[in-house]
């Protein structure tokens, strides 16, 4: 395949770049991100900006890396030995993988949906709970409160307001879902990063989780790795193709979908591939 | 072709079931053999006094459980004590925190240890424990031991069971979903707040299966503990004294002294306690577990 040249909208963090109607603050920023997983160089020299306060998704066929790249924002594959990682990357400016940086708060800034939901072994409420109880927040008041507010926001608190001390496993998947987003909210992040999020879950619920997120990203940035085009057609600002460990084009929704500038972009999209 | 598979999947069935029913009804068997055979001792003396008095005569016809039970108890519960946050100790730092090498490394180590029989760890109870506790640790404590105590059986039960626990628990928090872990660490929680309250949390049906499994195990030990409880019969009054657990009572004198009225079906009725205490013990966790799983469904 011939060497693509990487868009790079943004080259220094915290600077506003006007684009069409958007003003940009870019909130993730990548820097010739190279990731090599047992000497497979999975990520080729990645450069993007995620612009604040709305919708990125990632888009591109199975195996591209995008799962990878993903995990890479919040340090994921930290525990994974296999796992090298080369170049920068930028969260509010600060470069978390720099020496001596503590990932904890790091992670505390996102909140991660995975593919399957994964409630914690305990109750309803102790899974929302979870994370304001690490961060020390205590007192049972102020816990009721949050649990309550952050299931609120993600439309379970009439579902699940009798029986909040049940085990978090007798939820449906759908709700599980959105328990994990409650519990992600109720660390009170800056970004939702999102790994198809919705791919296991029935069309409600899938649906109820998309509007979700376009509800959220008036106050969180929000990175999904999306599986499906349309998903992404009808939820993103912006979108990120990825083919075989390159980022081929990152544009607004409309440049991507309507004006693609490359030749493997206009193939996807079109469902050339997949 | 059809037909074949299907008569395959019932014979296999029917195999497995007959196999089930089988290994239920030897396990049967032995309860009502010992049963019976230790029914005239009962009949004779009484439940009650067999299990409260701690007189051992056999020539005078006094035979007392009490200290044999105590005994038992007593060794099991500090192997427990002693084995079980070791054992977990270690397992969580081998699973969470040590190299895939490391892991690799000490899964073979814990399966030889777990392979040595019991008449060596036996006979490195006596060679080091025993004068270690009768020179070094007991005299802080006590005027005088042997060294041949509860505290020795206790001990070398422990190391005895500590591979066997380690490996189980290997197992149990190796199959924590990856995905758990992440979803709380994305959380921003550290790894040791990880640890404790998901993988702890979400393994406990694990851990008490197979604590359950190391206390059945501890209970039935003979061999090891023998040649270092010092057997003798009487109240352990602390961990320094000997002491004489149920099956090293049997494993000591079944065979001899057969002429003497009634003991045969003492020993017999040892071997009913023995039995009756480890299946009792089996139940009461099986119902144990049952009940966290419909509580908390982990
Ligand atoms: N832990 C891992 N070990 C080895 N290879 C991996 C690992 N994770 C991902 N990969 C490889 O990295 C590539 C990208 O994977 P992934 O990021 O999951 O793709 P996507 O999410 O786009 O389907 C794949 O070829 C996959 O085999
Ligand atoms: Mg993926």
């Amino acid at each position: 395949m011939e060497l693509i040249t990487v868009p790079l909208i943004i080259e220094q963090p915290k600077s506003k770049v006007m684009n069409g109607s958007n003003s940009l603050n870019p909130h993730i920023v990548v820097e010739n991100l190279n990731i090599y997983i047992q000497d497979n160089h999975i990520l080729k020299n990645i450069n993007m900006a995620i612009p604040d306060k709305s919708i990125t998704c990632i888009i591109g066929p199975s195996g591209c890396g995008k799962t990878t790249l993903l995990r890479s924002f919040n340090r994921l594959h930290d525990d994974n030995m296999n796992v090298k990682i080369t170049g920068n990357l930028f969260v509010d400016g600060e470069d978390i993988y720099a020496k001596g940086t503590e990932v904890t708060h790091i992670r505390k800034k996102m909140g991660l949906l995975a593919q399957r939901p994964c409630s914690l072994p305990m109750s309803i409420i102790d899974n929302v709970v979870y994370g304001p109880r690490i961060h020390g927040v205590r007192g049972r008041r102020k816990l009721y409160e949050i649990a309550r507010h952050q299931l609120v926001a993600v439309g379970l608190w009439d579902e699940v307001k009798d029986r909040l001390k049940s085990p978090a496993s007798t939820l449906s998947i759908g709700q599980q879902q959105r328990l994990c987003l409650a519990r992600g909210l109720a660390v009170e992040p800056e970004i939702i990063l999102g790994d198809e999020a919705t791919s296991a879950l029935d069309p409600i619920s899938s649906k109820t989780i998309e509007e979700l997120f376009v509800t959220i990203k008036d106050k969180y940035t929000v990175v999904l790795v999306t599986h499906t085009l349309r998903q992404a057609k009808r939820i993103a600002d912006y979108v990120a193709f990825m083919y075989m460990g390159e980022l081929v084009e990152f544009g607004t929704a409309d440049q991507l979908f309507n004006h693609p500038k490359n030749q493997l972009t206009k193939e996807y999209i079109s469902g050339g591939f997949s | 072709m059809l037909k074949s598979r299907l008569l395959k999947d019932r014979i296999a069935r029917h195999y497995m079931l007959t196999a089930t029913v089988v290994a239920i009804f030897f396990l049967f068997l032995i309860g009502v053999g010992l049963f019976v055979n230790s029914l005239p001792i009962m009949q004779e003396k009484g439940l009650w006094t067999l299990l409260t008095t701690s007189n051992w005569r056999p020539f005078k016809g006094e035979f007392g459980f009490a200290s044999y039970i105590l005994s038992t108890l007593y060794v099991t519960g500090i192997a427990i004590v002693i084995a079980l946050p070791l054992s977990l100790l270690t397992s969580i730092y081998i699973i969470e925190y040590a190299s895939p090498k490391i892991l690799r490394a000490f899964s073979s180590v814990v399966d030889l240890l777990a392979g040595i029989p019991p008449v060596i760890y036996g006979v490195w109870g006596t060679l080091t424990i025993v004068p270690f506790i009768s020179e070094s640790l007991a005299p802080h404590f006590v005027e005088f031991s042997t060294g041949y105590s509860v505290l020795a059986a206790g001990v070398v039960l422990a190391i005895m069971i500590i591979p066997l626990i380690i490996s189980i628990l290997m197992e149990v928090f190796l199959a924590v979903p990856k995905e758990m872990r992440e979803a709380s660490m994305s959380l921003g929680a550290t790894k040791w707040q990880t640890v404790k309250k998901v993988v702890i949390r979400k393994s406990i049906p694990g851990i008490v299966a197979a604590t359950v499994l190391a206390i059945s195990r501890a209970f039935g030990e003979t061999l090891a503990v023998l040649m270092v409880c010092g057997n003798f019969t009487d109240l352990p009054k602390s961990i320094f004294d000997a002491c004489y657990p149920l099956p090293a009572l049997i494993a000591n004198n079944y065979g001899e002294m057969m002429s003497v009225p009634q003991y045969e079906s003492a020993l017999m009725f040892a071997a009913f306690l023995l039995f009756f205490i480890i299946v009792l013990f089996n139940v009461i966790s099986r119902v144990v577990l049952i009940q966290i799983d419909k509580r908390y469904q982990l």
